[in-house]
């Protein structure tokens, strides 16, 4: 009888075909579109901690009030032995000191006349030190599109664009004019040593990288530093661990009135990325809520409408002497076959999509020239565990949901009834 | 149940009613009826007048509104789903005007799936299966599906699918509706061989003259009432289709 069954199911396309192309198609799309989101969303938060606010921060509490104006007057002092301090207390976690800083580069011509000038938003990192994990954070090495790295002191990487714009060529000088933490004019003569791309529209449009020392020597502001950022291990972000770190280190200074004093605070507190990972969350939990409800629709329709096509045979089939329950059990076990054949397949097929699109990566630097959130201009996909059962299950359910309704329908008529379709 | 000696089918008062609009459509209006075991009978009677309803009943695939209606032993109206699929499981074979072989199936295959439903060992499967397609005279057809068959062929198989579990009763409902005159009289003529050599009950619903003269008895139906029961002396089966 299985057998007969089964001979049954493979031979008529319209059983067994058609909904599993179905079934198919809709868990790709599910676990493809919720793996793309997870690496979008995921390299957004991640580019983001790499570049702008780390998994952590600490700077003093006036400047983070103001933190997008890089108000270095507001900047921390006596980094190096604060830095010493968080490494003792949260071992594991890196604490890399930044400056950010804007600027105005002047490129001189052989007389020292101005050949063209521009403004630039700087960030000095710790480029020198053993080992320098700024460098391979921030994928300097990788960004590089022209030149070296900095390798003595006062040399600078720019962008390509915005070198570029400028005329300059790895090798030449440029002035920095910036403003010192007491508001000063100051100025200092770099060499560009090369120009890097990053993929990330807010860096690319012009940005300049130099040493954190030399930068404190630049713009006056010796052992102080605008922020430091912590990194957790394996720079993986981890929500629970980043809010036991940050009440740690802010409880001491609960009461403390002093605009001075160190705050420390977690990526999601920072530039609205706090409302970005709700909406992440909802958004993605919305667009499988909506690929989950389409595709059961679809499903749904697509097994009443067998359902009703197959009127006739089981109108047969109950005339022969098969009982409506061993119907009824014969569809629903053929729209769990095809059902998990159709999400086993579906899931295979959107895995391997996303997989793909993990490694390749697909750009869309074109689109995002203005963007002035630091975005990844090449698109990923994150493979999760969950993306797996997300897209198998609902697409199991929807199918045998589809059918188990046609059953009731063929349950709930009369048998003669069933004869009367069958005969029109 | 005694199949063999009481009738095997015996209708008394049977009412039929439908539900219609806010009434109701009396489709059967008091029937009182008995088929004995071997009959060739026919409920004949224009459309309309409550044949396929009667079938359906007898059938167990319908119940009756009032009266009785008692099967080889059952009463139609007081079976469970599971019993009345059981009771056509075992001792009834329908035959269609639509024919209604499932389309996927081979020919064996059709024919083989009463048995399947009987749980019959394969052997014996082949055996009954093989058997009833020579008697229909589709042996060199059993791999062929039912689209590759006329509709005579088609019928063939619907009476070897019906015979294979060698039933106490065949139920046709206008058999011959959809067939020409030729695929008519030959698969009436397989039927009462049939019903010569097995001894099965056949009872049609039809209003065709080439199935009336086969019959050995007519049942009149007019408007949902029996309005004459004749039993004929000798079918004019040997001057038929000749
Ligand atoms: N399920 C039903 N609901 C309502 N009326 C029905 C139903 N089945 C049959 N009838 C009515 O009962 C009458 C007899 O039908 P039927 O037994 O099919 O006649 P016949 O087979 O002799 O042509 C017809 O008038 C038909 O419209
Ligand atoms: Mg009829």
């Amino acid at each position: 009888m299985i057998r007969f069954l089964i001979k049954g199911l493979l031979r008529d396309r319209h059983r067994s075909l058609f909904p599993l192309l179905t079934v198919t198609a809709g868990v790709t799309l599910t676990v493809f579109f919720h793996c793309w989101l997870g690496g979008v969303f995921g390299d957004i938060i991640d580019y983001n901690a790499r570049f702008t606010t780390g998994h952590l921060k600490v700077t003093t509490k006036a400047y983070a009030r103001e933190a997008d104006l890089f108000p270095n007057d507001l900047a921390l002092f006596g980094v190096d032995s604060l830095c010493r301090r968080l490494q003792d207390q949260f071992p594991g976690t890196q604490w890399s000191p930044r400056i950010r800083f804007a600027g105005l580069l002047d490129v001189p011509d052989e007389n020292g006349e101005t050949r063209s000038q521009g403004t630039a938003v700087g960030l000095a990192v710790d480029m020198h030190s053993a080992g320098a994990p700024e460098i391979g954070r921030l994928r300097i090495d990788q960004s590089l599109v022209r030149g070296t790295l900095p390798e003595s002191r006062w040399e600078m990487l720019i962008s390509d664009t915005l070198a570029v714009r400028l005329g300059l060529e790895p090798g030449e000088t440029v002035t920095l004019v910036g403003t010192t933490m007491n508001g000063d004019m100051a100025m200092r003569n770099f060499t560009v040593c090369g120009t890097v791309r990053f993929g990330i529209a807010a860096m690319d449009r012009g940005a300049m990288i130099i040493d954190l020392e030399d930068c404190r020597e630049a713009l006056d502001m010796p052992d102080a530093a605008g922020e430091i950022l912590g990194f957790l291990p394996g720079e993986s972000y981890d929500p629970i661990e980043v809010s036991r770190i940050a009440s740690t280190f802010n409880d001491p200074f609960a009461g403390v009135q002093d605009d001075f004093a160190p705050f420390m605070q977690r990526l999601e507190d920072q530039g609205g990325l706090s409302e970005m990972i709700a909406y992440i969350d909802h958004f993605s939990g919305l667009l499988v809520f909506v690929f989950v409800l389409a595709m059961s629709i679809v499903l749904w329709n697509a097994g009443l409408i067998g359902g009703l096509r197959r009127y006739g045979e089981i109108g047969v089939r109950l005339a022969i002497g098969e009982s409506k329950g061993h119907v009824f059990r014969a569809m629903l076990a053929e729209s769990v076959c095809v059902g998990a054949a159709g999400s086993v397949t579906g899931t295979a097929v959107g895995l391997a999509l996303a997989y793909w699109l993990q490694v390749k990566g697909l750009n869309i630097g074109s689109f995002m020239k203005e963007a002035s959130m630091v975005m990844p201009l090449v698109l990923r996909a994150r493979v999760t565990p969950t993306a797996g059962v997300l897209g198998f299950l609902p697409g199991l359910f929807s199918t045998v949901l589809g059918s188990l309704l046609a059953g009731i329908g063929i349950y709930r008529r009369k048998t003669a009834q069933l004869f009367k379709e069958l005969e029109a | 149940m005694n199949a063999s000696n009481g009738p095997i089918a015996r209708l008394s008062g049977l009412v039929k009613r439908f539900p219609m609009g806010r009434g109701h459509f009396t489709a059967l209006r008091g029937i009182d009826l008995q088929i004995m075991p071997g009959e060739f009978t026919g409920v004949v009677g224009p459309s309309g007048s409550g044949k396929t309803t009667l079938l359906n009943i007898i059938g167990s695939l319908d119940t009756p509104s009032e009266g009785s209606a008692v099967v080889l032993g059952r009463s139609i109206g007081e079976l469970s789903h599971k019993q009345a699929a059981d009771l056509r499981n075992h001792h009834i074979g329908f035959i269609f005007q639509t024919f209604n072989l499932l389309p996927v199936y081979s020919v064996y295959e059709n024919v083989e799936f009463p048995l399947l439903l009987l749980r019959k060992p394969a052997e014996e499967r082949r055996k009954a299966v093989l058997e009833m397609l020579e008697w229909v005279g589709l042996s060199d057809k059993i791999r062929s599906r039912p689209s590759q068959l006329s509709g005579g062929e088609c019928q063939r198989v619907a009476i070897a699918r019906a015979m294979v579990k060698k039933p106490g009763i065949v139920l046709a409902d206008e058999p011959t509706a959809n067939l020409d005159a030729d695929n008519s009289h030959h698969i009436l003529k397989t039927m009462v061989r049939m019903n010569e050599n097995f001894g099965t009950t056949f009872c049609f619903a039809t209003h065709d003259e080439k199935v009336i003269r086969y019959l050995r008895r007519k049942i009149l139906l007019e408007d949902g009432r029996v309005t004459k029961d004749e039993t004929v002396k000798k079918p004019r089966l040997r001057r038929a289709g000749t």
